[in-house]
């Protein structure tokens, strides 16, 4: 086939053409051996862009394209749709990236534009030798695994379940709820967390399309989009969740009390528990760290009292084997914890707490049924400290970002304390305000005019125990003096930080983490809730700290980035991929371990060994064609010819 | 054991009590503080200014001065003395080029390589010697002290100088502990004395000293106990403008550590130079 290819010079604005003299690379590449076409264009992935492109094909019989643009990741789908509309094969349309490669990372135009030059004759020399391609078709498994039943996850397994998917929906705990269940009660609009989330709870519970294991994790994934495979490891619970009726009566006659997890420690539950009255499943697990019969070989009272004889002593883990096509993960947060900030004590002070056990403080449902008592004495304390920032935005010793919801839930905190104790004092040390939702600000100046509580704008530099006070030394920097202030209870808007274990996780799903723990999004603005790994989605604050409104939108999102999956008949995935030369390949399997997406093995062919390449799995990186010491493993439309013909280009005139 | 040591210039002076003290205190502990031959200033204030490679050179001359000798390490007491050789050392390993400006400046010395290690008589204790060790030669009880124990700033920042956890430090707790001598949980123990504010912002330094002064009283501390001869001379000799302005003003001894730490090894009361300190504490450490 005669090469007709056309070169198409975008100046994107001033992105390209500042720093490259576009007219000058026309010119340079319009009579290039193969080239029947050039010319530039101010805005190509404009609609008269792309216009003009598919003109110049029609008119001038192009069999091939190159577009000096911007990164193919950003636009190379846009133009192989383009040149596919007219009849060309998208592959034979590549990008040649002028602008993040050249123009934005340069600075001297002359040889900025000799760069670019070289950058598009490369790429001319590697259409010349691009094959047709066609998709590889995949199978699609229609259902979807969400790990995590927080918010995030409980409003992604609704979502894709009342589409008409099946769900599974996997959680650690004993009960979906995560930690939007403890708290009292929300910003701006202070309707009861509990209220309105323990109807999605119940929901979820009872979903013919969800199929729910708390208690659980995901022990293994693999596979690949559309077809993963999951293992999920039911822990020992010791009860018969099937003859368990939820009657409580073991609950209440375990003599053993430990610190209550849902109560963030303010309160004690039973060995043998269900965290809190609206959990769902409604039904008790045993704690075998803290259980009498296991620790001591004593007691099994909870099995002579129950009326079905529920409790088993010998259960043992189960593994349970799913196939999903689409993953959510909404692994959550914790927060930071106050061992950490040995200026406010370290947590050695019993009345310095953290935003969790304020709001279990504040529940009707909480250990002092909503009246505020601080947990040195049960005094109900006069005046109230509630400082952020602690361990955010402090980059030298603790965690560089702004945790996000502090500004909005200590103001909650104060407000909510004001309701409580009406003479009492409530005092924000704060950075600065940050009310950046829908009805924040003035929720914020609320609670400011009408519950008089007091903003002071300064860093909280130490706090210590006197006399059963904690004194509070400060700076008020906008008088610029310093402050000691002694508060009865002191509440730390502490940093959120990823849930434990996350690590763990991301390993069995191949995807990534940043700097900080939090999942790593495909793209921070286009994709926000795409991973890198096609099929696996993200939700909540595993991705990075927000609020309620904002995770519920996000989990929709993903929930319609997996749905998205499910329209269709089946998904297609990229045919640039590794291939092998079966007569040159002598099944050396040098490939094998080096593939990160498990998509070499060895088999016996006609006798032979030889690496064959499962098309489906492979991503198409490369690894295995640069290791492969014979030449035989190529890959489609960047073989070694053209690599050599691209390397030509810019090396010999 | 024999381990090189810096003194400075106020163990030479007003601080004597505390060089004297300490050498009695670690020979109890078969510790043999040799001086070095030759010495100079420490430098006092560490500059900041990491261009400021002029100030930086007194302390990396006492350095060399160790290698001379064929040292590895270096003790020291004094936590002004201690922070300044600390931290010249770690901008002298961490910025090669500034390390070779420094080096061709002093053309005349041999060359210096970041190898010596800078210690302070805490750490000391506390990593080389152990507590535990220190626990066993006790032998006097000083039942009557009750001692708020004094960090000041030199001693803990910035972090990466520090000998302990600069917002939770427990050296020098640990240490009483081990001697049998009760603390108090003083929450002023790491704030700043008001240092060289004391030379024309006397009334500064001495709100700080009554402030602190009383806390420790109020929360039952009988005694403050430092390693900085700073710190010691703002806590103790502020307390007499405090008192004339506050005449209920209650005074509290200001000691070296190692005074206390003398004591209770058994060390000769001739060595301890309680004769320094403002209000002496003889009577409240033995209990006379």
């Amino acid at each position: 086939m005669e090469n007709r290819i056309g070169v198409f010079v975008c100046h994107c604005g001033i992105n390209i053409a500042t720093t490259v003299d576009v007219k000058a690379v026309v010119a340079a590449i319009k009579d290039y051996p193969g080239v029947v076409h050039a010319e530039d264009y101010i805005y190509m992935c404009s609609d008269p862009g792309q216009g003009m492109i598919q003109e110049r094909i029609r008119k001038k019989s192009l069999n091939g394209v190159v577009v000096a643009s911007c990164s193919p990741t950003l636009h190379e789908v846009t133009f192989r749709n383009t040149v596919a509309r007219v009849g060309i094969n998208p592959y034979r349309c590549e990008i040649a990236n002028i602008r993040e490669h050249c123009s934005w990372v340069h600075s001297d135009r002359a040889e900025a534009t000799v760069k670019a030059i070289k950058i598009v004759k490369t790429v001319i020399e590697k259409v010349k030798l691009n094959e047709e391609l066609t998709p590889i078709a995949i199978p699609i498994t229609k259902r979807a695994l969400v790990i995590g039943g927080g918010i995030a996850g409980i409003q992604a397994a609704l979502d894709t379940a009342n589409a008409g998917y099946e769900v599974i929906l996997v959680e650690k705990q004993p009960s979906i709820g995560g930690h939007m269940i403890q708290l009292s009660e929300t910003f701006p609009t202070l309707d009861c967390s509990q209220c309105i989330l323990t109807p999605k709870m119940v929901e979820v519970g009872h979903h013919p399309q969800i199929r729910l294991y708390t208690y659980s994790e995901v022990e293994e994934v693999s596979g690949y989009v559309g077809n993963f495979k999951v293992r999920i490891r039911k822990k020992k619970r010791w009860v018969d969740f099937d003859k368990c009726i939820g009657c409580g009566i073991c609950m209440e006659k375990c003599p053993v009390e430990v610190p209550s997890e849902f109560e963030e420690g303010l309160a004690k539950r039973k060995a043998i528990y269900i965290p809190f009255p609206q959990a769902v499943p409604a039904k008790p697990v045993i704690d075998a760290a803290h259980c009498l019969w296991f620790q001591t070989g004593k007691c099994r009272i909870c099995e002579k009292l129950c009326p079905t004889g529920a409790i088993d002593y010998e259960q043992q883990e189960e593994i349970i084997e799913e196939e999903v096509g689409a993953i959510v993960v909404a692994t959550g947060y914790d927060l930071y914890g106050m061992e950490n900030i040995g200026e406010y004590g370290g947590g050695r002070y019993q009345d310095v707490i953290n935003g969790l056990q304020f709001e279990r403080l504040l529940s009707a449902s909480g250990p002092t049924q909503g009246v505020v008592r601080r947990p040195s004495d049960g005094k109900v304390p006069k005046r109230v400290a509630f400082i952020s920032c602690v361990g955010s935005r402090d980059p030298e010793l603790h965690k560089p970002y702004c945790s996000k919801v502090c500004c909005m839930y200590l103001t909650k905190h104060a407000m909510l304390y004001k309701h409580r104790v009406p003479d009492g004092e409530a005092i924000v040390f704060y950075i600065d305000i940050r009310s950046d939702g829908k009805g924040y600000e003035e929720f914020v100046q609320r609670a400011q005019e009408e519950d008089h509580v007091t903003y002071i704008r300064g860093k909280v530099s130490k706090i210590y125990e006197n006399n059963g006070e904690l004194v509070i030394m400060a700076a008020d920097t906008l008088s610029g003096k310093p402050l000691e202030v002694s508060c009865d209870l002191v509440v730390l808007g502490m940093a959120i930080v990823p849930s434990p274990g996350v690590e763990e996780l991301i390993r069995k799903l191949k995807i990534q983490v940043d700097t900080n723990g939090f999942l790593t999004e495909a793209h921070p603005k286009l994709r926000p809730v795409e991973t890198l790994t096609p099929g696996i989605f993200l939700a909540g604050c595993g991705q990075a700290p927000r609020d309620i409104p904002d995770t519920v939108a996000q989990a929709s999102g993903a929930a319609s980035k997996a749905l998205e999956m499910f329209g269709q008949e089946q998904l297609h995935h990229d045919p640039a991929v590794a291939t092998v030369n079966e007569d040159i390949c002598s099944g050396c399997g040098l490939c094998v371990p080096l593939c990160p997406y498990e998509a070499r093995e060895i088999e016996v062919i006609k006798g032979k060994r030889i690496a064959v390449v499962n098309e489906v799995l492979c991503e198409g990186c490369g690894s295995c064609v640069a290791a492969c010491p014979s030449g035989a493993a190529q890959q489609r439309n960047l073989q070694d010819s053209q690599l050599f013909r691209m390397s030509e280009a810019v090396t010999i005139k | 054991m024999r381990i090189p040591y810096y003194p400075g210039c106020t163990l030479k002076t007003t601080a004597k009590n505390f060089e004297d003290s300490a050498i009695a205190a670690l020979k109890v502990l078969n510790v043999e503080l040799v001086e070095l031959k030759r010495w100079n200033c420490c430098g006092t204030v560490y500059s900041l200014a990491s261009d400021d490679l002029m100030h930086k050179l007194a302390p990396v001359r006492n350095l060399i001065r160790v290698r001379e000798e064929d040292g590895s390490k270096v003790l020291t007491l004094c936590s002004m003395c201690y922070n300044t050789l600390k931290q010249a050392n770690l901008f002298f390993r961490e910025d090669k080029e500034a390390s070779e400006k420094m080096n061709e400046f002093m053309y005349r010395e041999r060359d210096y390589e970041g190898d010596v290690e800078v210690l302070h008589i805490l750490g000391f204790l506390r990593d080389e010697i152990g507590f535990d060790q220190i626990a066993k030669k006790v032998k006097r009880k000083l039942a009557g002290l009750k001692v708020a124990p004094y960090y000041g700033c030199l001693l803990l920042r910035p972090g990466e100088a520090a000998i302990d956890d600069p917002e939770n430090p427990s050296v020098f707790e640990d240490l009483f502990e081990s001697l049998g001598v009760q603390t108090v949980d003083f929450p002023y123990r790491n704030e700043c004395c008001g240092a060289y504010q004391t030379v024309d912002q006397v009334d500064l330094v001495a709100e700080r000293t009554r402030k602190m002064i009383n806390l420790a009283r109020s929360i039952g501390a009988n005694i403050l106990a430092t390693s900085c001869p700073l710190c010691q001379f703002n806590l103790e000799t502020r307390q007499k403008d405090v008192k004339g302005k506050w005449t209920d003003f209650e005074e509290m001894p200001v000691v070296y550590f190692t005074q206390i730490l003398g004591a209770a090894l058994g060390v000769g009361r001739e060595d301890l130079g309680f004769e320094l300190n403002l209000f002496n504490p003889s009577e409240l450490i033995y209990g006379e």
